[in-house]
Formats: structure tokens, C-alpha cells, sequence
């Protein structure tokens, strides 16, 4: 048997593209795809889902055609394209290892740590073959090639039913069209989305009259998203679905199911099993082809040359599973893989020209490739990473040229980012009354990590001190790194213990004289509601907030009484350090937090040694001590006063305010329910209203509307394909244009603060609609209006909406500007948990 | 910000360059108490002013709007009156221009407030059966009326709140919704005339009711409490004969929770409507008075 010379894993954009134009090379090749058809995560899209083609500034260089469409559209064509140019593909080939056929290659041994459940872990020792590479495929076929191109996606294989007969033919892993089945007798298994969208979806039609029944191994049903669990709960009140939790199955025959439930066993009828019980990830099988990850990270991907290559020679790692989840990126990687293997190594990346662009007008004419290489040796932080993890870096970062003296940013700015200096040297403004007293920060290391770290506002305003090339890293690029390069990482968390200790204690103190005490300091996650601090706890540690919040409490007259927020960037437990004795007050996490904690012993020789430093937490504490004097006064003359006030503040706390930057509250004393909030939003930002007012939680007349809160770590940004949510320079978290519709930050955002849809038409003029009642008026307009006022309203896709705090506007937030009674205000928490909320009570 | 920071295709510039955000009302304090009470002060300073100039002079022959005073206390008002019936208009321009509405509104109120003293000033305490004291006595109206407003505001928002709670009204009617579904299907197996009754609770339930049953709040002759009247009965007679009969009893137990969701959607609405309710005497009351107004200026110049 020949070997082919490229065998592709994998029919997704990137397999699909590289495959088409091996064709068009006329290289030997083979495209295996594990299902029936090609393309088969954008295959799973709902019907008629718009596929977006984004970035657009990114030339596609794929034989195959690719524009913003329909699904149905964009698969047509490549099934079309795929066809016209004579790929040789193989369905149902679903590949289960590679494996050279060669010699083995001298020194290349992987190394595989497993990690089990009960904490032990074994290694496995790979000695890596030369190619050929043998596919063995599930049905034990084998093909035979000289170079293997994984683009396998990072979707992986549904976890199987283990149970007898989970490989009955009615046992199946996905639903496609839940309208296909009537009169059956279903079960899902798995109280993920998944699972419930699945089951309600089945339910929906009472027509179809299935009976459906939701399997749950647990009682709750905590995966799955709030509003999904509600719409299950009422299906369930309205019965049209059973539930049964704390249930597994024991075994499966045609047309019957044997369940273990809390009660004991049941049978019961069923005509079909859909299990959608979450997927493993394609990590260990590529593992097992002698492919090395980058880290041990969960979100880890392989380690890439330039050219795409693994650390197996031969086999190349392309599309999602290579780190760029977009399909025009993809796709690109497919052609220029192929263009590798066939000797192109000249061949500069698609992205070149953006990397161009941002290299432009910096003194010293370098191309690109030296240009990256110029600043990965020259940023201590950038120095672990490979060629193509510094072109994807910077494809998410800028470099810019500051002049001697130029602001790079000001104290209190919101930001994110973070700074590595390639040259020059940066000044940090230590005293905001007097800019004159600076410290230098020089090339080399980085700056406004404070704000990367806990998303609070910069700290100190850093002018460049001599003419200096700075790299400003995006907290996502930022966050990329640190998971990829490990020492990235130690020296980021090094860096940032010592500055914000330096930033929180002043009183002139340089680095060299925390090196004792940075040294005995650790880095501890707290979970959310975990104390740090106990009243009456013997301790000295001191402890600084890296990341997150923290409730001060005491327990007064046997009830414990709110005493303080405590907002990332401050300390606490100084008291213990001055004054020992047990401690005062209980310190708690409000959200997960991350703290430094400093041992009492070293702390307390820095401050024999620093007097003035000493002054300051004095000055500190007394302002606390008086604080809390003050509420104990009040609790012994108003007490319900002081119990509404620590109900309140704990209120606000569980409504996930600890880990807000500016959030709307409504006093439902003042509210009279117009609405205006709502219209104000809508006719401020294209007609959508980013907030719903009456949704939400209230206590004791404090109302938390369904609006954005601006989290320090916004849950949204975690998993954005395009990157497009940011923080903005006024502290906003907003979503741009680049967003792809996919949805993903609505299923992340645990406060269900965004919403999908669509920007309606322009309105007339607001006069038009007071005088002769033409328009819909103020506030947002119903669908139907937009549908007849725009015909390509239906075709629309729909896009992620977010409230962008305004930005830009004067005034502030236009909801707030538009409550004519005063009961909206939008404040930071640190602003509003502080006595002046006692206050309010006692009005 | 120059063209130069919007790399990136277009994307908003992230640039480490700070950008003070606009600076905005963060109080917590209502209308009545905005910035301290600044309008209150204002219009009180204004009321003591007007007074205090038209105890101090005497005009022949005595005080009316044709003196220098009278002169300016009705330029005042009728600025003044003009500039308060614009909140309407103000109330529904948003855009991106920094007002607050409700620093708006507390002028509105207290200002308005401040016109009972320079309207009647004004006027001279000279009243007669003519358009002059028409206007006032609108005036007059639409303040009152506001000043109910104005109390209303201040009571209701906590009740409206309390009956509320956490539900929302769309949540309220699919609640009613969802029952009427329950005792749908909760009838199938009934007897055709109690089957009879749960449709009366079905069909002849109106849940805001007419105008009448919303004003008196009394909706004992609706299709549900008519209904649940008559399956209690029954639920009774059954188990005075010994023969308690469950699926009667459930019906029960439904048609007692849809009268609890709808009490509660009632209180809802009728709070909602109080709310609103003084309005349709002031905005219309407004409109007239600003007719009234051009016809006693226009009378006073034309019949000087």
C-alpha cells in the first residue's frame, strides 16, 4: 500500500479547506470525517442559523468560498466546492490512533502524566515513531500517510451510555429535529442545557403527545442556566414533562428502561433514549498520537511551530483544536498548512497585513517576523512563547510609540490592560498631590497589572519617562499567556504582590524592602462566603485583596451586623499586626476572591523599621474603629435600623453586587413603574433596551433590576469566539460589532443581563408621534412595527446586547437621567454599602 | 479622540490614555429632596419675594395685573406655566444631552407649587365671572391636581412594591394563565353542570373587570368568584352527605388560587391606575389652561 502523502482528520472548515486544496495541488490525499457529512459542528447548527464571517478585515485564501449566510447556504457550497474539486473523502471513517511506522526517533519520548480521581497519578512514557503515520479507523481498517493533519475541532465524542443496552439503536447523543417524534415515550438523561432544551423542546407541542421524562443524576439541577430551569420546572407544574433526580440508569432493552432512583428501582416504558450527558474533550486521543500540550491547563492547546507542526514530526494541528475557534481563521490554516507540507515555507500568514498595520510608524524599519522576535526577547514576560503564539498575541495586543513625557494613563481610569515596556523607561506618579515624586519602571518588565488582575481602576497615573515602545496586552491576550506560559505567570503574580503592596502602603517604601515579606507571602483563592478573618480568632496575618470583595461583619447582641465592603485593592487584619489581641470582626468573601496573605512576623519587622508606614495604618484603623463604634451605638438605640442595614447590605451581596463595578438599583419607595428607565435605554442604543426593570430581586423596597453590572471578571468575556466584549475606558464591559451572534456570553452571564436580537428600523421623529401619532413613540419599538418598516428585518441576525453604561454620554446613564422620581441610581458598591445606606433606613 | 487611536478595524480605540468618564448624580435622594432641596428653596425664596414687594407697595387704585408688580408676577407665571407643561415634552427626549429628569421634575413641582402664591398675587385677589379668573381658577386646578399627584407618589411606590414582591406583572397573567390551564384539564372528568361552572371561571372571568368593579374594587359578581362561590357549596353539600368527592375538591383548591393570583394582579393594576389616574385630570386640565391663557392675555391687550 502507498502512503498518501496528507491524510486529514476532520471536515470542519479548516480539514474541509486544506483538503480542497491539496486537491487543487494534486497531492495524494484522504479527508476521514467521523460522521456521514462533512462539517459537522456547523451541521448541528439550528436550522436557518446565520453563520457570521468575521474577522472581516482577513483575507480568505481557502479554495473553498465562505460569506456571512445561512447555514444551509454556507454548507452547500462547501459540499458543492468539496465535490467540483475532486477531494477524496471518506465518511464514517471515525480515526482512533496514529501511530508512526518508522524507526523510532532517538530522544523523542513523550512524557504523560495522567491524573486520577483519587489524587494518584502514573506516567506514561511515548516513544514517538517516524512517519509513515497508520490511521487506524473504528471499524479496524487502517490508512497508510506520509503526514497527518489533525483538524478535529474541540468538540469531542458525547460520553457514551454505559449501562446494558446503551448501544441499542434508540439510544441516541443528539436531536436535531424535535418535531420528527409523536406518541413515543422518551427519555433524556443529563439535566445539563443540553439535556433540558432537548426535553422541553420534545414537550413542547402537546400535539405530538410524547411523554417525556427528564433523567438527572443529581437533585439539582446546578449546570444547567437559570432560565432553563424555570421553563423546566413550569413544564413540569403543567404537566407536560416528569423529572426524576437522584436517578441513574441501570439498564436499557427495546421498549423498556430500568432506572436507580432515590425510592429504589423502576421500569417503565420507553421508546427512546436521548442522552446528552456532555462530551470528553479530544485531548487524550491527541495526546496518544504523541502530540504535546502546551500546559496542563484545562484550556491548553498542542504546542505548534510556525508551520503548524505538532511535536510529532509530521502531523500538523490546524483549526479550533489549535486555539482559533473562527471559521475564516480556520480555513486560512487549512490552505497554509498544505502549502507547508508541499514546501511553501516562504509563505507569510493571512494575518500578515494586520500585523503590518500595527507596526507601522515605529522607528526602526523591521519586518514582522523581526518585529516579533525583537519584542519577545526584549519583554521578560513574552520570552517562553513560540512564533506562533507570539503572532496570535499580537494579533490581540498593540505596540506604540510614546514620546518622552506623553500620559499613558491616569489614575482612577478604568483598564484592563496590561503594559511590557520593549524600550525606554515609564515613570509612575507614587504621589497624586505632587506628579513631580515618581518612581521608574524600566524595559523589560510591565506595568497595569492592577487592573488586569482585579479590574478595579489604575492605581497611579505612568508617564513615559524617555521616548519608549510600549506593548499593550488585552486582558484576553493577557489571561492567554499566563495559561500558556507558566513562568509568564510566576512573574506576573510576583510582580503584582509586590506593587500592590507598594501601592497600598506607601509611605515611601521601594521594593527592596518588601523582599522579607514578599518572600513569606502566599496567593490563596478564597471561595465565595468563606472567611478569611473570625471574630475572636487569635491571628496576626494581614491579608490584601487581590481580586473579588469582602463583607467585614460582627456580631452584635448575638446577630451578626454588616460592618463594611471591602473592595479588591484594600487590606485587612491590620488591627491584629498593631494592636494584637483576638481579632474584631469576621472577614468573609462576598465573591471568589483571590487574597495575598502576609504573615504577622515579617510585617511587624517592616514596620518597626518604617515608622511613617506604621502612622498610615494607624490612621487606618482608627477610621475603622470609629466605624464600627459607631454602628454598636446605633444598634443599642435602633436596632431594627442596624438589622434592615445588614439585611440590605447581606441582600446586595447575594445578588452578586461583590463582584459589580456600577450597578442600577432601584428604590421601589420612589419607583412608580413608568418605565422610563426602559425607553431612555432604548432610544439611547438603537431601539433595544438593555434593561428590565421589573424583573429581578428585591428586599426590604431595594429592587436589583435585570441590568449589567459591570463585573470586575466578566463572566461574558470568558468564552467570546470573536473577542469581542471589552472594557472600555471608562470602565464599561460592551460588546462591539465584531460579535458573531453566537450567544455564548448570554449563557455565561449568571445575571441574564444580555439579550439576543435584533436592531429594528430607525423611528420617526419623536414630534411626528406627539402630534399625529405617527411611530410607535418613545421606548422600544414592538417587533411587528419593525418587521413592516423594514423588510430585511426577519432576515436579520440577531447579536448579543449589553448595557454599555452610556459611555460617552453626558450625564451618565441615560435610565438614571430619565427616572423622573430619583429611585434609579446606578453606583459603584462601594459607593452604597457605606453607612449613608443607614440613612436610608431610617428615613 | 483622534482617527489615529481606531485601530483594529474599527473597533472601539483601546488605549491606555485615560477618558474621565461623565461625571453623574449618584444621590440617593428623591425629587422632593433633589440636590438638597435646591428648588424648594428657590421657589419659597420666590413666594416670600413676590409677597413681601406686594405688602410693601400700594398702587392706586389697588393691587391687579395691570400694575408694574402685576406686570411681572403675570410674565412669571406665564413663563412659568409654559416652561412646566414642556416636562412632557422632556420626559420623553432622552438623548445624550445632560439633564436629569429628576432635577426636572422637582423644579416642576415646586415651582408649580410657588405659582399658587404669584398666580393669585397676579390676579389681585380681583376674581369675577370672566376668562381672567377662568385661568386662574384652571391654574388653580391642575396645581391641586398635581399636589394629589404628588401624594400619590409619595404612598403608593411601596405598596405598589409590597403587593408585587418579585413577580412581575407579565408573570402575574401567565400565572392566571397557567391555572386556567390546570383547571382545564382538572374538569375533563367532571359532571357536565360543574364542568359548567369551571368554564363560567374560565369564560367570564375578566381580570382588570369594567370601569366600575376597578373603581369599587368589589368583584364578587365575576365568573371566578361566582364559580368558586358555587363549587364550595358543592364541595360542602358532598361532604355533609358523606361522600367527599376529591376531584371537586381540587377544583376548589384551583379556583381559590386563581383568586388569590387575581386579587393580586388586581391590586396590581388598580395601584398602577392610581398612579396614572390623576394625570388625566392634569395633562387635559394643562391644555385648557394654556387656551385660557392665550385668551386672557390676548383679551387684556386687545381690550385695554
Amino acid at each position: 500500500m502507498t502512503p498518501y502523502r496528507i491524510a486529514i482528520v476532520g471536515s470542519g472548515p479548516a480539514g474541509l479547506s486544506a483538503a480542497a486544496h491539496a486537491a487543487r495541488l494534486g497531492l495524494s490525499h484522504v479527508l476521514l470525517e467521523k460522521t456521514d457529512h462533512l462539517s459537522d459542528t456547523i451541521f448541528k447548527y439550528q436550522k436557518g442559523k446565520h453563520v457570521m464571517a468575521t474577522p472581516s478585515q482577513l483575507v480568505l485564501r481557502s479554495p473553498l468560498d465562505f460569506e456571512a449566510g445561512k447555514r444551509e447556504m454556507v454548507l452547500g457550497t462547501w459540499n458543492e466546492q468539496t465535490a467540483a474539486a475532486g477531494v477524496n473523502v471518506r465518511i464514517r471513517a471515525e480515526v482512533t490512533a496514529i501511530t508512526g511506522t518508522g524507526d523510532p526517533i532517538p530522544g523523542s519520548v513523550m512524557k504523560l502524566v495522567k491524573r486520577k480521581r483519587d489524587g494518584t497519578s502514573e506516567t506514561q512514557d511515548i516513544q514517538r515513531l517516524a512517519p509513515p503515520y497508520r490511521l487506524t479507523l473504528a471499524d479496524g481498517e487502517t490508512i497508510l500517510a506520509d503526514t497527518v493533519i489533525l483538524a478535529i475541532g474541540t468538540q469531542g465524542n458525547p460520553n457514551l451510555m454505559a449501562c446494558p443496552g446503551g448501544d441499542l439503536p434508540h439510544v441516541q447523543y443528539q436531536l436535531d429535529d424535535p418535531s420528527e417524534y409523536t406518541d413515543e415515550h422518551i427519555f433524556v438523561i443529563g439535566g445539563g442545557d443540553a439535556g433540558i432544551e432537548n426535553a422541553l423542546g420534545l414537550a413542547a407541542d402537546p400535539a405530538q403527545n410524547n411523554k417525556v421524562t427528564l433523567v438527572n443524576r443529581s437533585a439539582e439541577f446546578a449546570q444547567a442556566k437559570d432560565a432553563n430551569v424555570k421553563a423546566l420546572m413550569a413544564a413540569r407544574d403543567a404537566g407536560r414533562i416528569s423529572i426524576m433526580t437522584q436517578s441513574t440508569t441501570r439498564t436499557i432493552e427495546q421498549g423498556w428502561i430500568t432506572l436507580d432512583t432515590a425510592e429504589g428501582e423502576v421500569r417503565a416504558p420507553c421508546d427512546r433514549v436521548i442522552a446528552r450527558m456532555g462530551s470528553a474533550p479530544p485531548r487524550s486521543f491527541v495526546e496518544q498520537c504523541g502530540v504535546e500540550f502546551a500546559s496542563n491547563d484545562r484550556l491548553a492547546f498542542p504546542k505548534l511551530s510556525a508551520t503548524f507542526e505538532s511535536t510529532a514530526p509530521g502531523i500538523y494541528v490546524v483549526g479550533a483544536l489549535a486555539g482559533y475557534p473562527l471559521i475564516k481563521h480556520c480555513m486560512n490554516q487549512g490552505h497554509d498548512v498544505v502549502e507547508f507540507i508541499n514546501g511553501n515555507l516562504d509563505l507569510r500568514p493571512a494575518d500578515e497585513p494586520i500585523l503590518e498595520a500595527k507596526f507601522t510608524g515605529l522607528p526602526g524599519a523591521r519586518s514582522v517576523a523581526d518585529w516579533l522576535e525583537y519584542l519577545r526577547s526584549s519583554v521578560s514576560i513574552l520570552s517562553g512563547m513560540s512564533s506562533l503564539q507570539m503572532r496570535e498575541f499580537m494579533l490581540d495586543s498593540s505596540v506604540r510609540l510614546y514620546r518622552m513625557g506623553e500620559v499613558i494613563f491616569e489614575r482612577n481610569a478604568p483598564g484592563s490592560s496590561l503594559f511590557g515596556i520593549a524600550e525606554g523607561q515609564v515613570l509612575v506618579e507614587v504621589n497624586p498631590a505632587d506628579p513631580s515624586v515618581t518612581v521608574p519602571i524600566g524595559a523589560g518588565s510591565i506595568f497595569g497589572e492592577v487592573g488586569l488582575i482585579s479590574g478595579r481602576r489604575r492605581g497611579a497615573t505612568i508617564r513615559a519617562g524617555s521616548d519608549c515602545i510600549l506593548v499593550e496586552i488585552s486582558r484576553t491576550a493577557a489571561l492567554k499567556l499566563m495559561s500558556q506560559v507558566p513562568s509568564a505567570a510566576r512573574e506576573i503574580t510576583r510582580i503584582t504582590t509586590t506593587r500592590s503592596l507598594l501601592q497600598i502602603f506607601k509611605s515611601g517604601l521601594a521594593a527592596e524592602d518588601l523582599a522579607e515579606v514578599i518572600a513569606a507571602a502566599t496567593v490563596e483563592t478564597i471561595r465565595a462566603g468563606q472567611a478569611i478573618i473570625r471574630e475572636g480568632d487569635t491571628g496576626d496575618d494581614i491579608f490584601i485583596i487581590r481580586s473579588g470583595s469582602m463583607v467585614v461583619e460582627k456580631l452584635i447582641g448575638g446577630k451578626p451586623v454588616f460592618l463594611n465592603y471591602v473592595p479588591a485593592g484594600s487590606y485587612v487584619g491590620e488591627m491584629g499586626v498593631i494592636s494584637g489581641g483576638p481579632r474584631t470582626a469576621t472577614v468573609r468573601a462576598a465573591v471568589k476572591a483571590d487574597v495575598i496573605r502576609i504573615p504577622g512576623e515579617p510585617f511587624r519587622a517592616l514596620l518597626a523599621s518604617r515608622p511613617q508606614l506604621l502612622d498610615t495604618l494607624r490612621a487606618e484603623m482608627a477610621n475603622r474603629t470609629a466605624m464600627n463604634n459607631f454602628i454598636e451605638s446605633k444598634k443599642d438605640s435602633f436596632s431594627g435600623v442596624v438589622d434592615l442595614y445588614t439585611g440590605v447590605a447581606n441582600f446586595l451581596v447575594e445578588q452578586g453586587v461583590g463582584e459589580a463595578t456600577d450597578v442600577l438599583l432601584i428604590d421601589e419607595k420612589l419607583c412608580v413603574g413608568c418605565d422610563n428607565c426602559e425607553k431612555a435605554c432604548a432610544d439611547t442604543h438603537d431601539g433595544l433596551s438593555r434593561l428590565d426593570r421589573e424583573a429581578g430581586r428585591t428586599y426590604a423596597h431595594l429592587h436589583v433590576p435585570t441590568s449589567c453590572r459591570h463585573c470586575e471578571h466578566p463572566h461574558c468575556m470568558a468564552d467570546c469566539p470573536p473577542n469581542a466584549i471589552h472594557r472600555g475606558p471608562t470602565g464599561e464591559v460592551y460588546i462591539d460589532e465584531t460579535c458573531i451572534g453566537c450567544g455564548n456570553c448570554q449563557r455565561n452571564c449568571p445575571y441574564g443581563v444580555i439579550r439576543m436580537d435584533k436592531v429594528p428600523p430607525k423611528k420617526p421623529w419623536l414630534l411626528g408621534w406627539f402630534l399625529f401619532g405617527s411611530g410607535p413613540g418613545p421606548g422600544e419599538p414592538p417587533a411587528r412595527w419593525a418587521k413592516k418598516h423594514d423588510p430585511a428585518y426577519a432576515e436579520k441576525a440577531k447579536k448579543a446586547i449589553k448595557c454599555d453604561m452610556c459611555a460617552g454620554q453626558d450625564g451618565g446613564p441615560a435610565c438614571v437621567r430619565a427616572c423622573p422620581t430619583g429611585a434609579a441610581i446606578r453606583v459603584s458598591p462601594e459607593q452604597f454599602l457605606s453607612v449613608a445606606l443607614m440613612g436610608r433606613e431610617e428615613r | 479622540m483622534a482617527d489615529a487611536d481606531k485601530t483594529d478595524g474599527g473597533r472601539r480605540a483601546m488605549t491606555g490614555k485615560a477618558v474621565a468618564r461623565a461625571p453623574r448624580d449618584i444621590a440617593h435622594e428623591g425629587f422632593l429632596t433633589h440636590r438638597g432641596g435646591r428648588w424648594a428653596k428657590i421657589a419659597a425664596e420666590l413666594c416670600v419675594a413676590a409677597l413681601a414687594i406686594y405688602v410693601m407697595t400700594d398702587p392706586t387704585p389697588r393691587h391687579n395685573g395691570g400694575t408694574w408688580l402685576g406686570y411681572t408676577l403675570g410674565s412669571i407665571g406665564a413663563g412659568l406655566i409654559i416652561w412646566l407643561s414642556l416636562l412632557g415634552v422632556r420626559k420623553r427626549v432622552i438623548g445624550s444631552k445632560p439633564f436629569s429628569l429628576k432635577g426636572w421634575t422637582s423644579a416642576h413641582v415646586w415651582l408649580g407649587l410657588s405659582l399658587i402664591v404669584i398666580g393669585t398675587l397676579h390676579s389681585g385677589f380681583q376674581f369675577g365671572w370672566n376668562v381672567h379668573t377662568l385661568t386662574w381658577a384652571l391654574m388653580m386646578i391642575v396645581i391641586l391636581s398635581g399636589l394629589w399627584g404628588v401624594s400619590l407618589y409619595a404612598t403608593v411606590p411601596e405598596k405598589l412594591s409590597a403587593n408585587r414582591g418579585e413577580v412581575t406583572q407579565a408573570q402575574m397573567l401567565e400565572a392566571i394563565r397557567t391555572l386556567d390551564r390546570q383547571l382545564g384539564t382538572a374538569a375533563q372528568p367532571l359532571e357536565a353542570d360543574d364542568a359548567a361552572l369551571v368554564r363560567m371561571s374560565l369564560e367570564e372571568t375578566r381580570i382588570a373587570g369594567s370601569p366600575r368593579q376597578r373603581l369599587s374594587g368589589r368583584y364578587a359578581d365575576d365568573g371566578n368568584a361566582r364559580a368558586l362561590a358555587a363549587i364550595s357549596e358543592r364541595v360542602m353539600a358532598t361532604m355533609r352527605a358523606g361522600r367527599p368527592d376529591e376531584r371537586l375538591q381540587q377544583i376548589r383548591f384551583l379556583l381559590e388560587r386563581k383568586e388569590a393570583a387575581l386579587a393580586q394582579a388586581r391590586r396590581h393594576i388598580a395601584l398602577k391606575a392610581q398612579l396614572e389616574l390623576w394625570l388625566y385630570i392634569h395633562v387635559p386640565v394643562t391644555v385648557a389652561l394654556l387656551a385660557a391663557l392665550v385668551a386672557h392675555i390676548l383679551s387684556v391687550f386687545l381690550y385695554w
